[in-house]
């Protein structure tokens, strides 16, 4: 493939440095320096995918073709979106899935222990400088690594496991520059909401968000990923965060030896790199809402106090890690939900759900009335009717589009797991500041 | 086979933000394409699964397709024998996986102007247009020749096979 065929619409080739987004591809793809715009071939460093984009699709596709994996070493499955099984075809997914993974001899299976994107880091899987593909759209998670990783079909994932390649066309990059401290309560959850709000579901056009400042400085790893996870809902190919002192302490933390992690790449966007920068003071963010039926209906959480949310739901890879399960926790430590309100916790993995019952987070969140939902995508994957007809749910997920978590009827208000708490405490959607002040 | 030119084909119109939800219900995910396919936009419209024929277009309003990775968005629409998509703009990952399952999608800045019910001919050879009802030409970006190669291969998975084919033969001789 041309190394210098341009997509409709991009800019032409600058000479300046280079960003984050452009020294991954370079690494990916054996050049020195790449422009934005170039289309090119990249090695695959490791390709991720689960049981419903994952064995069900390819072992068909892969007999097809006539072709094996290319590399079972590069290769993670995860098994998050079926399980547990509810009902005779997910029960089926989920076997077939199984078989498949004993039959390929995978070394990386990942089964009923929590969502892809927040066990693939837990396992120590992703290394900055990698560059990765994920068979889900929230895989720009991976990218607060300092990873170049974005989400792809089963047909393409296909064609990665069939040749460890895959073309993309260099981004342009909207760096996202945030100054100073949050106010207690606000979370990352808000800062994203917030900058879906202002550049809308496709405002990231396929290219590159980088997050950036001293304010994402200070986060650490589980709430930078939920910036870099967010990224999809506005449109991005990724949403990257330069990898620092804080990764290499979650590194050797799930236990990546300390030679891997000395000799892993740490890029960082250069100073005279050509990209869109917009600045944002974290001081001044109040906690957000997105009203149904998308992420980008995003105000300040006052002008939803009218709402009444019968259901308040704590989970998904965006919005129940253990740093979403203890912010929830702060919130609700000792005092009970409104009546007439539901709260359901689903931790996001295995690990994080014994940590969190270790610190009393757990307790915490039983004894306030949550009733505990298993480690996996459960509601938010949207493949079980999960809310009942006419329910009003305040959410800590991605995506409120209308049917997605139930009937058409269902509306639900996306926000930060502690504002998902507070409203569940006041039986109204509630500013979490008034609670923990 | 190529497409080089689409003629005479009927036009049925969506908005604006048609997310995967809407193309592949996630209540159907566990089926296959032909299931997934009779509910594909039912959320918009309830005639447009049972009512489209092969060869139809579906004209839609900016950022068609967002949300998930789901290549099932895109299969359904093929499954449904939709043509082409026309909108001015697309999510990433669904114009990925669309061209990957060998369905053209055509940006096209005006695609609004497009009536239901209108018929429009497409002419991809070159830079892509869309003859209007009223004989006018809309211009669409141009589409990458490697991505028309895979709507013309009908899917990634020819070209695959294609590749697969190609080594194991250079392999033998």
């Amino acid at each position: 493939m041309s190394t210098t065929r341009a997509l409709p619409g991009e800019l032409s080739a600058s000479t300046s440095g280079s960003t984050l987004a452009q020294k991954l591809i370079a690494r990916a793809a054996g050049e020195a320096h790449v422009n934005v715009g170039d289309v090119l071939t990249c090695q695959v460093d490791l390709a991720m995918f689960h049981d419903s984009s994952g064995p069900r699709r390819l072992k068909p596709m892969l007999a097809e073709i006539g072709a094996e994996i290319w590399d079972r070493n590069k290769v993670v499955l995860v098994l998050d979106h079926y399980v547990p099984a509810r009902d005779a075809d997910s029960e089926k997914i989920i076997r077939i899935t199984r078989d498949v993974a004993k039959e390929w001899q995978l070394p990386h299976v990942i089964d009923s222990e929590g969502i892809c994107h927040v066990v693939l880091p837990e396992r120590g899987h992703l290394k900055p400088g990698y560059f990765c593909v994920g068979g889900d759209s929230h895989s720009p998670t991976g990218g607060a690594f300092g990873t170049y990783m974005f989400g792809i079909g089963a047909t393409e994932m296909l064609g990665v496991v069939a040749t460890g390649e895959i073309w993309v066309q260099v981004p342009q990059t909207l760096r996202m520059v945030w100054h100073g401290a949050l106010q207690k309560g606000v979370c990352a959850k808000d800062m994203m909401l917030h900058m879906i709000g202002k550049f809308g579901m496709n405002g990231g056009n396929y290219q590159a968000i980088e997050f950036a400042g001293d304010t994402v400085r200070g986060l650490g790893m589980q709430e930078r990923m939920t910036l870099s996870n967010m990224s999809a809902e506005m449109g991005a190919q990724v949403g990257l965060i330069a990898a620092d002192n804080t990764t290499r302490d979650y590194l050797k933390s799930v236990g990546v030896a300390d030679d891997v992690i000395e000799q892993s790449q740490y890029f960082e966007t250069d100073d005279n790199a050509d990209c869109q920068r917009f600045d944002f003071e974290a001081s001044q963010l109040s906690p957000q809402v997105a009203a149904p039926h998308s992420p980008e209906n995003t105000k300040a959480v006052a002008e939803y106090s009218h709402i009444l949310p019968s259901v308040a739901y704590i989970g998904a890879c965006t919005g129940a890690k253990l740093a979403d399960l203890r912010a929830a926790a702060e919130v609700l430590k000792g005092r009970k939900v409104a009546s007439g309100v539901q709260l359901m916790v689903a931790p996001a993995s295995a690990r994080d759900q014994a940590q969190a019952t270790k610190e009393g987070v757990m307790q915490i969140l039983i004894d306030a009335g949550a009733s505990v939902l298993p480690n996996a995508c459960g509601a938010c994957a949207g493949y079980g009717g999960t809310f009942e007809e006419g329910a009003t749910v305040i959410s800590s997920t991605a995506r409120n589009f209308q049917g997605r978590m139930g009937p058409a009827s269902v509306q639900v208000y996306l926000a930060s797991p502690a504002t998902v708490a507070a409203s569940a405490l006041a039986g109204h959607i509630a500013d979490v500041r008034e609670v923990l002040a | 086979m190529t497409q080089d030119v689409l003629a005479f084909r009927k036009v049925w119109r969506v908005g604006a933000n048609i997310d995967t939800d809407a193309l592949a219900p996630g209540a159907y995910m566990k089926h296959g394409i032909e299931v997934i396919a009779a509910h594909c936009l039912e959320v918009h419209r309830t005639d447009f699964a049972a009512g489209v024929k092969p060869g139809d277009v579906l004209v839609a309003g900016p950022n068609f397709g967002i949300g998930s990775s789901r290549e099932q968005a895109a299969g359904a629409l093929k499954q449904l024998g939709i043509a082409a998509v026309i909108a001015p703009s697309y999510s990433g990952l669904f114009f990925r996986n669309a061209f990957n399952l060998g369905l053209l999608l055509l940006t096209c800045p005006e695609a609004e102007s497009l009536q239901e019910n209108e018929t429009v001919q497409i002419d991809c050879e070159g830079t892509p247009q869309v003859k209007n009802a009223q004989g006018q030409m809309l211009t669409c970006h141009a589409v990458p020749s490697f991505l028309m190669d895979m709507v013309n291969a009908d899917g990634l998975v020819n070209v695959l096979k294609q590749r697969m084919a190609d080594k194991a033969h250079n392999k033998t001789h």
